[in-house]
């Protein structure tokens, strides 16, 4: 063994750094419809193929193509837009109002507006998300007042949340959409918890949970896919890879495996990956998914491939380590220009009605953020009472913290 | 009233709440066809059937963060962890999500569940098999935290447990599921078929949380024990012939300060036993809540017997718990000064 050579540590590294030229040539794309469309009770076994390619439906003319185009009709369609606009627009101005001081953090969805905004819309009231801190479409598309947004956001005496949480940490049992924890993989195993009491209870209602490429590096990613592999969960498990978890790229999370869709091989679970910046794939994939889990076909692993266009939030500074102009040398484009490009192609929308559509819904945005800002902002106007903190900590509150409460002057 | 061990009063519990609710579902490593490697879940899954008592993989998070996820949706988990000892894993889910849920959600969501797990030493559990973590809980806002001494509060507290709104841990002293231990390893053990505490209503009569129980009325000392110690406790006062009250917590969570500071008033003394590490173990928060409260009545300082601050050994068990002999100096020094 004298001739052994030592050994050395492999530390993936991005293709390209601030300087760079952006450079996705190594990033295979599928064509649009290239990949079929299994029954939703296919063997996982049957489609491990499926792991490593990308469901896409949109081709590079704005045509809807292959067996993943049907289903949505030019309304919904033109919805679908609207939900993607409306997002970005309030992405847009909850940034400026973070810079403004008028709250204290926020986190942008730029660029990946399509996948929580097309899944909305696939899944039936009464279904439970299970989201991360970047699906807020989850709420947007199912119709969440924009103004209610806000004042979570603000921290104002009208937050549903009492002024308890980090903005941008909704809940709303409502519109099926989990409390958000700031804990990173938690609520994915939570979600397949759910969907076994759905099966438990004889329910016919499934859940979806949610997390990034970098957190399926956590331990619950693996339990929550041991648990919905041997229990069969009606889960549908959504990994958004927008390819960066702050500032370390997803080759640190992924190591050596294909894809990330690949892990679920490991746990006889159905893996796809879609393009998650192709409104209408996104659709159709969580459509399937959700039908596959509804009927008692088991959990479906869906990887979202897509790219995290704006800063990790406002605290971030991507230029730090990534190129500057890398999201716009991405190959899968912009979810909303994609839409609005095919929707112009189908004669059902043009240019100038988008522009005036940008515009109004820019005055939507720009009114409920008035409306919210009337009842606070963080630390300026009405603010949720500080006796509330001790509220809620337990249903009723035990003499400790009645102590506690008399103690803070309340 | 039926004679039952803690074992079969906590499996009592377990087939009354199973009864009476369609939402209590119980899972666990082992605890399914084979009934728990303790044997407090035998014959639930036959009975209930598979989607009510069921085998899990060995995956604490997994556990634990799947009952988060029923507990929001609507049913009333009932889940182990098969020691302490090996809860660490799953401790994010409970620290971060289940003691916050009802809080952070305003509401929105809840978390109506119980987390079991067999606690403590005395058995030569070495150090992966005699932990007693209750303080990581006690410290996490938002838990409820239940140690039962007898076969009687085992089931009236697990049914409170079950009943509670929010996550209960609930901690059973597995050197008590068969019978009293007060520390005297080398005399042999009693079972509760033979003791007062061994007899159990039948039925759903719960012990509400938060009340603790005087075990012995005595006007010198006031002993503040729970689990295995208050039998340690018992001994030592009866083999030093201190008059002492002992109080048996039974809830740490929310604490029944009422019962102790009448005791500590009436005493002017305190002695805090308990099994666990002694530094920021359980014993600092009950000797601070009884000084802060009860200061002008104390006589002499508060003293802890706890076990030391090592990892909890195997050859040198009997060194390390803390038996009748130290708990008993512990009386004698504490009515001296």
């Amino acid at each position: 063994m004298t001739n052994t050579p030592p050994l050395t540590l492999n530390v993936p590294e991005p293709g390209c750094r601030p300087g760079d030229t952006p450079d996705f040539s190594d990033f295979v794309i599928p064509r649009a419809g290239a990949v079929d469309r299994p029954p939703v009770d296919v063997d996982p076994d049957d489609i491990r193929d499926m792991a490593f390619s990308i469901i896409r439906v949109l081709n590079k003319d704005a045509e809807a193509v292959g067996p993943w185009a049907e289903g949505l009709s030019q309304e919904e369609l033109l919805q679908g837009l609207r939900h993607m606009m409306l997002l970005r627009a309030f992405d847009a101005r909850m940034l400026t109002a973070q810079r403004q001081g008028k709250t204290s953090f926020y986190m942008q969805h730029l660029g990946e507006e399509a996948v929580s905004c097309a899944f909305a819309m696939a899944l039936e009231p009464g279904d439970m998300n299970f989201p991360t801190y970047r699906q807020a479409g989850l709420l947007i598309a199912r119709d969440y007042p924009m103004q209610t947004m806000m004042n979570q956001i603000y921290s104002n005496a009208k937050d549903p949340l009492h002024g308890r949480q980090l903005p941008i940490m909704y809940s709303s049992k409502d519109h099926g959409f989990f409390s958000i924890s700031g804990n990173l993989g938690t609520q994915f195993v939570q979600a397949v918890g759910w969907a076994m009491a759905s099966a438990i209870s004889g329910d016919t209602r499934i859940s979806a949970a949610w997390i990034g490429d970098g957190s399926t590096a956590e331990s619950d990613f693996h339990s929550a896919m041991v648990f919905a592999s041997t229990y069969n969960a009606p889960v549908i498990l959504n990994i958004v890879n927008n390819q960066w978890a702050i500032s370390t790229f997803q080759g640190i999370a992924r190591g050596g495996v294909g894809t990330f869709a690949a892990r679920g091989h490991g746990f006889g679970i159905a893996s796809v990956r879609v393009d998650g910046n192709d409104y209408l794939a996104v659709h159709a994939v969580a459509k399937w998914a959700a039908e596959r889990a509804r009927l008692g076909h088991g959990p479906t692993l869906i990887e979202h491939v897509t790219y995290r266009a704006g800063g990790h939030s406002t605290s971030d500074d991507p230029s730090a380590y990534r190129a500057a102009d890398e999201g716009a040398a991405w190959p899968l484009g912009d979810p909303i220009d994609r839409l609005k490009r095919h929707l112009i192609r189908i004669g059902a929308w043009s240019e100038e009605r988008h522009i005036q559509a940008e515009a109004q819904i820019r005055d939507e945005v720009v009114a409920a953020q008035k409306a919210a800002e009337a009842n606070g902002t963080l630390g300026q106007g009405t603010a949720p009472s500080a006796r509330d903190m001790f509220e809620g900590v337990f249903e009723t509150m035990p003499p400790h913290l009645v102590r506690q409460r008399q103690e803070a002057g309340y | 009233m039926v004679q039952m061990t803690m074992i079969e009063a906590l499996r009592d519990a377990h087939d009354v709440a199973m009864a009476n609710d369609d939402r209590v579902v119980v899972y666990g490593e082992d605890v399914g066809y084979f009934g728990g490697v303790f044997r407090v879940t035998a014959g639930l899954q036959k009975k209930y059937g598979k989607s009510r008592c069921f085998d899990a993989p060995i995956n604490e998070a997994g556990i634990v963060g799947t009952a988060i996820g029923m507990a929001a949706y609507g049913l009333r988990p009932v889940i182990e962890i098969q020691f302490a000892d090996y809860v660490y894993p799953g401790m994010d889910q409970i620290v971060s999500e289940a003691a916050r849920l009802r809080h952070r959600s305003a509401g929105d969501f809840t978390c109506p569940l119980v987390i079991r797990m067999p606690t403590g030493g005395g058995i030569f559990g070495g150090q992966t098999h005699s932990q007693s973590p209750e303080a990581f809980f006690t410290h996490s806002s938002g838990l409820k935290t239940v140690v039962p001494s007898n076969p009687r509060d085992a089931k009236g507290l697990l049914l409170a447990a079950i009943a509670d709104p929010d996550p209960v841990i609930f901690l059973e002293p597995k050197r008590l599921y068969n019978g009293p231990f007060d520390g005297h390893h080398d005399r042999p053990v009693t079972s509760w078929k033979k003791h007062p505490l061994g007899d159990v209503p039948e039925g759903n009569e719960i012990i509400p949380l938060g009340k603790a129980r005087i075990t012995r009325e005595g006007k010198d000392v006031t002993v503040l024990a729970y689990g295995t110690m208050v039998y340690v406790a018992e001994a030592a006062a009866a083999e030093t012939g201190i008059d002492a009250e002992i109080i048996d917590l039974r809830t740490l969570l929310p604490i029944d300060l009422d019962t102790i500071k009448a005791s500590v008033e009436k005493t002017g003394r305190c002695v805090i036993v308990h099994e666990a590490t002694k530094t920021s173990g359980f014993g600092a928060e009950l000797s601070a809540l009884v000084q802060e409260n009860c200061f002008y009545s104390l006589e002499a300082p508060i003293i802890r017997v706890t076990g030391w601050d090592t990892p909890y050994p195997h050859a040198q068990e009997w060194d390390y718990f803390p038996g009748p002999v130290r708990v008993g100096a512990a009386l004698k020094t504490v009515m001296e000064r």
